[in-house]
């Protein structure tokens, strides 16, 4: 068999550790490849040294049978290697087809040339069902389009061997299906692609084989089809992960929290964001609304927790009406939030781990006297949450959290807000860009927040995670709930019905 | 041997060491324009300004105290501002407000009492001060203009207004500047006139130096312990690192970013008042359309001292020293406006401190891994 990228016995270290120990990664013609691994398993260490960011201190990478030397990312664009990045690369205020030439613009006399460019552009779409519009402005299309420019920036320097870094965290499952067909309809042409992800039920759909690294050790190589998703979970994890979330019937009680004719303004128009939801939920249940990305999530979470404005309605909790309370009497009045966007709200990237921990609980007596933090309070706090959900970092609670993993900066939010002992906990998208190792754990939290009595709302995009975890499910679309189901009682098909808007009843409550 | 490594490793001594090095590093680009501009002269000149104060015995470093005062509060000031994520361009006019406060209620306010005078003329200077960075704070907070713009424009209208308070009330037209303040107004020596003064025979020539530099030493201390130690610290640099967050904890983030603004403001107008009430022999608004430049150094003092109060006591003593010694380079063959690009180019570099801050420690890490 023909190897048109190998990376052979690659060995890189930084200081401390060493994130690439004797791996080997080849790459045939035609496939897709996909390669595995937890986060921090070394995956973007490896990837970077392909893509010459970093030079390896063993190890040698041939083409096509052939040693070639990668120094910088223009050599691996020479070579025909480019690369979907996981945040995208593109400038916001130009359009598709100026995002695509940029750094390879065709030039006559100095001046710019944009017919030929388009031609080729049009051409590409056409030939890979990539279908833009080259003169939409970047920030006007969605981020499935985004990914389409992304992909064709590639086609368009003719590379060959195509990198796609978890291409999947940004897109709804409906944009998932099509990258897929996208993909596929790649290799068809003879592209070889290389696929990273943590997400195994896309390595089942579209991979022809996996790579597994743990923790910078290569695991092996094996055929997908063969392979069962249990034995490449326990490949890259190292033990058996349960799937589907273990937990009893759900004993619902009363109704903790309750949400009456809710109406949001939106930002962008005048259409309203949230229109006229209610719901409820009970001590010892978890309701989850599921969604697509964008249809008024967001906003509904934004003014539940009181970050955002209201327009109309009514939110309850514990009896009270919160509708017009700040979010620290909110807090105080028992409301947990995990948000969306961990980075922007849930944590102060530049505060220890110990600081962070405390964001909510600070000005409590517990924590300071007379307006002194107390910092030996502090720490031994810290150090109890440090070990009791096993969060993992460089220098204990002392760590600047923008220095530890995504997983570890989720189990920290995780942590603080659940130790808060909540009567309501809101989790938005808690397992985003988690493997599957963390979000076994945040599920488990999850349930036994739940049997402890709590009230638990999830907001998720993930529809496995919908149907595992959840007692009812509510479907929200442009802004509406169009349906209140139990799990055991729907699949996913129709679920992704209700999402796309395609079928809705009328929800009683 | 592992101690000795975990020292040089260690945050304090790489802060340090940072410092230090901008230090160096401005002296010998110093030293090249001194060349430059004069050769012959340029190592006599240079050891002049390494000298500082000291070229003038004790009463020198007096004065060297004297500048510093001023230059501690508004380096607080900036380096506040900075610690929550504001940037304070504002100090010039949150100074000058301060200042023209200070003489006008030591001028004026003749009916309070010795200690009572200037005690109250200090608050005032605050006060205002503070009031003079409330409006940008506001602005910052609630209408989101950013408030390097807004603090410009309240540079240039305190400024003026100070120049035209200034000539209105409390000018003295013989000199062209504004009046002694009252002997009740002037900040006591507290001790410091036994030890900064040279023996002119029988007289002592007294430097200027009074108890400012105790209460400004005193301030700093204390903004050390408001940012690290309580609980409203701990929110306003919540608020600077991450509004959103500060906001999702239930921090009022708005009224933080006006807090932190006023307070910077009012650091700024105490540094003002505490280097104007100084009788006599001490500084004098003068009416000039200069920008107060002990409010411009707070910049470097604070990025020199890298915005830890503790740290912005030794910049501003360095940068205080470094100007002294500057102008006694007139003794020789040296046009002022050279002493001037000299001190600046120092200074600006000192300024780096934040850059080598970040370098240091790559070079000490690499080394150490080259060993291992």
């Amino acid at each position: 068999m023909e190897y048109v990228i190998e990376m052979l016995n690659i060995t890189k270290a930084f200081p401390g550790i060493i994130a690439n120990d004797d791996i080997t990664l080849q790459l045939r013609k035609g496939e897709i490849h996909a390669l595995l691994g937890e986060n921090g398993a070394g995956k973007s260490t490896l990837m970077s040294v392909l893509f010459g960011l970093y030079k390896p201190e063993k190890g040698i990478i041939k083409k096509e049978g052939n040693v070639v030397k990668i120094n910088n990312p223009n050599d691996a664009n020479d070579l025909g290697i480019g690369m979907v990045h996981q945040h995208f690369k593109l400038v916001h205020n130009f359009t598709v087809l100026q995002n695509i030439i940029l750094g390879v613009e065709t030039t006559k006399g100095g001046f710019l040339e944009m017919e030929e460019p388009r031609k080729k552009v049009l051409a590409l779409s056409e030939q890979y069902g990539l279908k833009v519009d080259p003169d939409a402005l970047i920030e006007d299309i969605t981020v499935g389009m985004q990914q389409r420019v992304e992909i064709l920036k590639m086609l368009y320097r003719d590379n060959e061997i195509l990198i796609f870094d978890e291409p999947t965290a940004v897109l709804t499952p409906q944009e998932i299906e099509e990258l897929m067909k996208i993909m596929r309809g790649l290799t068809e042409e003879g592209k070889s692609i290389l696929f990273i992800t943590h997400k195994l039920n896309e390595i089942k759909a579209v991979a022809d084989r996996v790579t597994v690294l743990r923790k910078g050790k290569y695991v092996g190589t094996v055929e997908v089809c063969t392979t069962s998703k249990e034995e490449m979970s326990e490949m890259m994890v190292g033990r058996k992960v349960h799937f589907a979330v273990e937990k009893k019937a759900s004993s619902s009680g009363v109704v903790t929290f309750e949400v009456k004719n809710l109406v949001v303004p939106s930002k962008r128009s005048s259409k309203k964001a949230v229109n006229n939801v209610s719901f409820d939920v009970r001590k010892g249940e978890i309701v989850c609304i599921a969604g697509i990305d964008g249809n008024g999530q967001s906003e509904l979470v934004y003014a539940l927790t009181g970050l955002g404005p209201v327009e109309s309605g009514h939110i309850f909790l514990k009896g009270k009406e919160i509708t017009k309370m700040s979010v620290r009497d909110r807090n105080v009045l028992s409301m947990s939030h995990i948000p969306e966007d961990r980075h922007k709200d849930g944590l102060v990237l530049d505060y220890t781990l110990s600081e962070n921990l405390i964001l909510k609980k600070y000005y409590t007596p517990q924590y300071q006297h007379n307006g002194f933090i107390r910092f030996n309070e502090v720490d031994a706090y810290a150090e109890r949450l440090i070990k009791e959900f096993d969060i993992r970092t460089g220098e204990g609670a002392k760590t600047i959290v923008r220095s530890m993993s995504g997983g570890n900066q989720q189990k920290t939010i995780v942590a603080r807000e659940v130790d808060y002992d909540p009567e309501i906990l809101i989790a938005v998208q808690p397992t985003r860009g988690l493997d599957v190792g963390a979000i076994e754990y945040i599920h488990k939290q999850l349930v036994e927040q739940r049997d402890a009595g709590k009230a638990v709302l999830l907001i998720s995009l993930e529809l496995d995670e919908v149907m595992n975890v959840s007692d009812r499910i509510l479907v929200i679309f442009e802004g509406e709930i169009v349906a209140d189901l139990k799990p055991e009682e729907t699949t996913i098909q129709e679920l992704g019905l209700y999402m796309s808007g395609s079928k809705r009843k009328e929800v009683a409550i | 041997m592992k101690t000795v490594r975990d020292f040089i490793l260690s945050d304090a001594f790489n802060k340090t060491a940072a410092s230090v090095f901008a230090i160096v590093i401005g002296l010998v680009f110093g030293f090249i324009v001194l060349l430059v501009s004069n050769s012959s002269e340029a190592v006599h000149g240079f050891g002049i300004i390494l000298n500082g104060g000291f070229s003038t015995g004790a009463k020198g470093m007096g004065q060297v105290l004297y500048f510093a005062t001023p230059l501690i509060l508004t380096g607080l000031s900036v380096g506040f501002a900075f610690k929550t994520g504001l940037f304070n361009i504002g100090a010039p006019g949150q100074f000058i407000m301060g200042a023209f406060t200070a003489v006008y209620i030591g001028v004026q306010w003749t009916f309070l009492p010795a200690p009572l005078h200037w005690i109250v003329a200090l608050i005032a200077a605050a006060l205002v001060g503070g009031l003079w960075a409330l409006v940008p704070g506001i602005l910052k907070a609630y209408m989101n203009v950013h408030e390097v713009i807004s603090t410009i424009m309240m540079n240039y209208i305190g400024m003026y207004l100070a120049n035209y308070l200034v000539k209105v009330s409390i000018y003295d037209f013989k000199k062209g500047l504004s009046m002694n303040v009252a002997d009740s107004a002037v900040l006591p020596k507290g001790g410091l006139d036994y030890i900064f003064y040279n023996p002119l025979g029988t007289v002592k020539d007294m430097s200027t130096v009074n108890c400012g530099i105790y209460i400004a030493i005193a301030v700093a201390i204390i903004m050390y312990f408001v940012i690290n130690k309580t609980t409203f610290g701990y929110e306003l640099k919540a608020c600077g690192f991450n509004q959103n967050a500060s906001r999702y904890a239930g921090i009022n983030a708005q009224l933080n970013v006006v807090l932190s603004m006023v307070i910077a403001g009012m650091l700024a107008g105490l540094g003002g008042g505490l280097l104007y009430l100084s009788g006599a022999s001490g500084r004098h608004i003068k009416v000039v359309d200069v920008l107060a430049i002990e409010g411009f150094n707070g910049i470097p003092v604070a990025l020199l001292g890298l915005s830890n109060p503790i740290g912005i006591i030794f910049a501003a003593i360095f940068i205080s020293y470094i100007t002294v010694g500057g102008n006694f380079l007139q003794t020789l063959n040296f046009v002022p406006e050279v002493i001037d690009i000299i001190i600046a180019c120092i200074i600006y570099f000192s300024a780096f401190a934040l850059y080598f801050r970040k370098l240091l420690p790559r070079l000490l890490k690499k080394e150490r891994g080259d060993k291992e």
